[in-house]
């Protein structure tokens, strides 16, 4: 099954730009269904990026990221062709992990 | 209404305003027919009948047909039908009628809307 | 006396029939319909009321109308929102009916960069056909039951198509027939006419407000607005056809929208998009 996880990591210099676009339903609980019957909340609760067994980044979710969530930010100290591990964690226990080359 | 309005203006016109005997004597009877005719003015409302409500739904629901047939309804329009048909379901049929009323007012509306649409639209072309 | 008369008759008759033809010309000049000045008209309105917009741009909605908008959106094109329907699209494409016939055996170039042909005038029908429509019947000849017209599987099928197809420029044909030049003009009419309790038309908002905002929202031009279709729009979270807009627009001015795919719609996508000939296919367009 293909992973849930897009994402381009690009070095420029010693500054590397990561953007992500993550498949999931991220349901806050609150909406209701065609048949009048609440979906129950499904989001992602914890989202980690890890370069060289370290967290570069680590955000902890709730109901309020929308579907499908982007996600965009930079680090230092990462080279071209070094690995970027992301992994995120839901509140039905379910978790995906990809791992991408920094460009 | 005005009746009673212009009555007042003619008294403060010819300076009797300031009440004396007659004046009072007449000012009272004026608040009576004016009571009298405000009763009678809002008797049907306050005693709409199923009937009632069931001649206001079909007229609005004639209205809105007519509206469909020219492709122009408004949610409004559904909304209040809706609206009536519950009101009346729970057995008020004074917000029923109310609502079945609006709702012709509104079909009605949209009728005119799409009517004086088939030519005017033309004022709004780019040319 | 008798030449006279014949005479005077004639006249009578001359100038009747001048008057006639006069008159005629002067009825039949409005009433029959001339696209290409509408479009010639449509675009020198646009261009002109925005003359600091790259005339390409225009397809890009309210980004071309907004400076930081543009900025944002194109960081987001980078990695777009869209890209799951996209994907998904391509799947689909490609995945034989269960006769093991595929999409590509119902279109020209096996379906591939053809989106800017659509809609098209089907003269053995005489109606409108658009691309969601060609892609239920592909589906109901091949044994296959129809897609909902608003959601999501029909909105990645097109997205796939409109991405084969980016760049081409919008090629809409009206056949030198008097049942297309009719759905042209019907078409021309539901796009000015007003309609809803609010009394919007499409005009008011999107030729006499572009760039101002409605509520939050930055209004687009009309000119090009079909060429970023289908578009995922981060108030529905998830992709929509041109039905899904056009419906969701008529209820926004409380308006009852009309069934998907009815003739009003097909005609005012047939319309728009002709007007857009010579700009870019856009598709899948990410918008608000």
């Amino acid at each position: 099954m293909a992973s849930t996880i897009r994402v381009r990591a690009t070095a420029n210099g010693d500054t590397t730009e990561v953007q992500a676009l993550i498949q999931h339903p991220m349901d806050t609980g609150f909406v209701k269904d065609a048949q009048g019957q609440i979906i129950p909340p499904h989001f992602i609760q914890q989202l980690t990026f890890e370069h060289n067994g370290k967290a570069v980044f680590l955000a902890n979710w709730g109901t309020a990221v929308s579907k499908d969530p982007y996600v965009k930010f930079s680090f230092k100290g990462a080279s071209k062709g070094d690995d970027l591990k992301i992994s995120w964690v839901d509140n039905k226990g379910a978790t995906d992990t990809t791992t991408a080359k920094i460009q | 209404m005005s009746m009673i309005r212009t009555r007042g203006i003619a008294l403060v016109q010819s300076g009797n305003w300031f009440p004396g005997k007659t004046v009072l004597k007449s000012n009272i009877r004026n608040l009576v027919l004016a009571t009298v005719l405000l009763m009678a003015g809002a008797w049907p409302a306050l005693a709409a009948s199923e009937a009632d409500y069931k001649a206001a739904f079909a007229a609005a629901e004639a209205a809105q047909k007519q509206a469909d047939g020219l492709r122009n309804k408004w949610t409004t329009t559904e909304a209040q039908l809706a609206a009536a048909k519950k009101a009346a379901g729970a057995g008020d049929f004074d917000a029923a009628t109310t609502a079945a009323r609006e709702a012709e007012a509104l079909a009605k509306a949209s009728i005119f809307q799409a009517t004086s649409e088939k030519e005017r639209w033309k004022d709004m072309e780019i040319r | 006396m008798h030449v006279r008369t014949i005479l005077a008759s004639a006249a009578a008759a001359l100038a009747t029939a001048v008057l006639a033809c006069v008159a005629a010309s002067a009825i039949a000049a409005p009433d029959r319909p001339d696209p290409v000045a509408d479009a010639k008209a449509f675009q020198n309105f646009f261009a002109k009321k925005f003359p600091k917009v790259k005339y390409e741009d225009f397809v890009n909605g309210p980004y071309s109308m907004n400076e930081d908008l543009h900025r944002q959106w194109e960081e987001k094109e980078q990695f777009p929102p869209y890209e799951f329907a996209l994907e998904a699209g391509k799947e689909m494409f490609a995945t034989p009916f269960k006769n093991g016939k595929t999409y590509a055996d119902c279109f020209p170039n096996k379906g591939i960069g053809i989106r800017q042909n659509y809609p098209t005038f089907d003269e053995k029908e005489g109606k409108v056909i658009t691309l969601e429509l060609a892609l239920n019947r592909c589906r109901e000849a091949n044994g296959e039951a129809p897609y909902s017209y608003v959601k999501d599987e029909m909105a990645a099928l097109t997205a796939y198509m409109a991405f084969t197809s980016r760049g081409n420029k919008m090629d809409i044909k009206i056949p030198n027939d008097p049942r297309a030049l009719a759905a042209y003009e019907n078409g021309k009419r539901y796009f000015y006419t007003r309609r809803g309790q609010l009394n919007f038309s499409c005009a008011t908002c999107h030729v006499q407000s572009p760039g101002e905002r409605i509520r939050a929202e930055i209004l687009a031009p009309a000119l090009g607005i079909m060429n970023a279709m289908p578009i995922y729009r981060s108030e529905w979270s998830s992709m929509g056809t041109t039905s899904r807009r056009f419906m969701t627009c008529n209820s926004q001015t409380r308006a009852v929208p009309l069934e998907p795919q009815s003739d009003e719609y097909r005609d005012v996508e047939y319309f728009l998009s002709y007007v857009a000939n010579g700009l870019p296919i856009s598709g899948p367009g990410a918008r608000p």
